[in-house]
């Protein structure tokens, strides 16, 4: 497959083709508002959100995302990241009606020491959100397979972190697919967290909206640069009955967004520096970009959920 | 006061203790390293833009390789079959490794799994 077909046709007739899959990318950038409803993508620019039905703009469960903190980075590309964080959660205080809770998708420090942790927690203590759940990415399990990351926010979890719970008739999952990586692969869930993940979908209806988040994408964005999950297609076909299927990632410092059948694919802004487009550059290293455009690339994500809607709506805002 | 006596002793039994180890480490440490260091063999690997480089190092038995990440981003050198294994170097740090047996030691970044390279050792 050469490089730049991964995302390029649509092979589930669902109507993105990779020039729409782009357009949404463009969107995203500057802040605007993705609806994903039966397979039709509507946009709204977030400057006119105010013109959109207030019910659709907030739903019934709203919450935010955010990734990528890498609490501990000070490299040029950006040497501040305490401040971007701190942006990331003034943008979160600043939303339309309290978000319930907060999903970290990993990468919360950049080293996984002790005071890089401290230093998180002590920012994000202002955000205001009742509750926030995190999943590892590689750099909270680089230097004790995640023992300080578990320590933190292992509560109530499984294995290295997986975990589910439900709020307002959603069934979250959080998958842990970072860590025991293999020479030349790609991130990996494992057999254990598949049968865990299979066994806790039993019980739950078709129609119940299911909303997956994990750090490295569960789909193949580029795999030359490692941005996928081996064992991705297994998780996956564990969902295939049920109707309405979001899965939110992080890892590659960058918003993007696919649909595949039921099933709608989204990456989350890192809040501390951004990586190039696939492809793009010899390495996925971090994007050196002029200071006054930095926090344009940076981001928070929103999520809304409205009964009856066959999609949840993602939103995208840059730090900016 | 009394409880505070007993935890002293402990103490200073303890750095004695300590003191002791240090002294036979040093010896055996420089008792192994005498015959060698006249003629020390050395090799080093760059990891930069998320690769090693040479992809194959070709080396002597005996030869200590040293790699240096000049990346950005933290990266681990880990023997695929867990010879070695560094922990996560950030910008500018190395690891060492002296590879004694003849053989292949093919290696990977743990972070970032599609990085991978070999020492082969003759």
């Amino acid at each position: 497959m050469k490089k730049e077909d991964e995302i390029k046709f649509d092979h589930n007739e669902d109507g993105i083709d990779r020039r729409g899959f782009l357009k949404c990318m463009a969107w995203a950038g500057t802040g605007t508002l993705c609806v994903m409803n039966g397979g039709v993508m509507k946009s709204f620019s977030l400057s006119r959100l105010g013109e959109m039905d207030p019910a659709a703009a907030k739903g019934e469960l709203s919450f935010v995302q955010i990734s990528d903190s890498h609490m501990g980075f000070n490299k040029p590309a950006n040497p501040d990241v305490i401040g971007t964080l701190k942006a990331a959660i003034d943008k979160i205080n600043a939303l339309p009606g309290n978000p319930e809770f907060m999903l970290h998708t990993g990468d919360v420090t950049h080293l996984s020491k002790p005071e890089e942790f401290d230093n998180v927690q002590q920012i994000l203590k202002s955000a205001k959100v009742k509750e926030a759940f995190y999943v590892p990415g590689e750099h909270d399990v680089a230097i004790d397979e995640g023992k300080e990351f578990l320590a933190r926010y292992g509560k109530g979890t499984k294995g290295s972190g997986w975990q589910s719970f439900d709020k307002n008739g959603v069934h979250f999952v959080g998958l842990v697919n970072v860590m025991d990586l293999k020479a030349g692969g790609l991130g990996t869930l494992g057999h254990e967290q598949l049968e865990w993940l299979e066994d806790d979908l039993k019980g739950k209806k078709s129609s119940t909206p299911i909303v997956v988040f994990a750090h490295i994408p569960l789909w193949s964005v580029y795999p030359e640069w490692g941005w996928g999950t081996e064992d991705a297609g297994q998780a996956l076909g564990y969902m295939k009955r049920f109707g309405s299927v979001t899965v939110l990632n992080g890892h590659i410092h960058q918003t993007m967004q696919k649909v595949e059948g039921n099933v709608t694919f989204h990456t989350a802004a890192s809040t501390a520096f951004p990586q190039p487009a696939p492809g793009k550059a010899d390495s996925p290293g971090p994007m050196k970009v002029p200071a006054d455009q930095l926090r344009n690339l940076l981001g928070v994500t929103s999520v809304n959920f409205v009964q009856g809607q066959k999609a949840l709506a993602v939103v995208d805002t840059n730090l900016s | 006061m009394k409880r505070i006596v007993p935890i002293l002793g402990t103490g200073i039994l303890l750095v004695a203790a300590l003191a002791y180890a240090t002294t036979l480490r040093k010896q055996t440490h420089a008792a192994t390293l005498a015959p060698q260091a006249a003629a020390e063999m050395t090799a080093t690997v760059k990891i930069d833009n998320f690769s090693f480089s040479p992809a194959t190092l070709e080396i002597k038995a005996g030869t200590t390789v040293t790699w240096t990440n000049a990346d950005d981003i933290p990266h681990t050198v880990v023997s695929n079959d867990k010879v070695f294994k560094s922990k996560a170097l950030d910008t500018d740090e190395k690891f060492s490794f002296k590879f004694d047996k003849a053989g292949s030691y093919p290696y990977f970044c743990s972070l970032h799994p599609k990085m991978t390279a070999k020492v082969v050792v003759q």
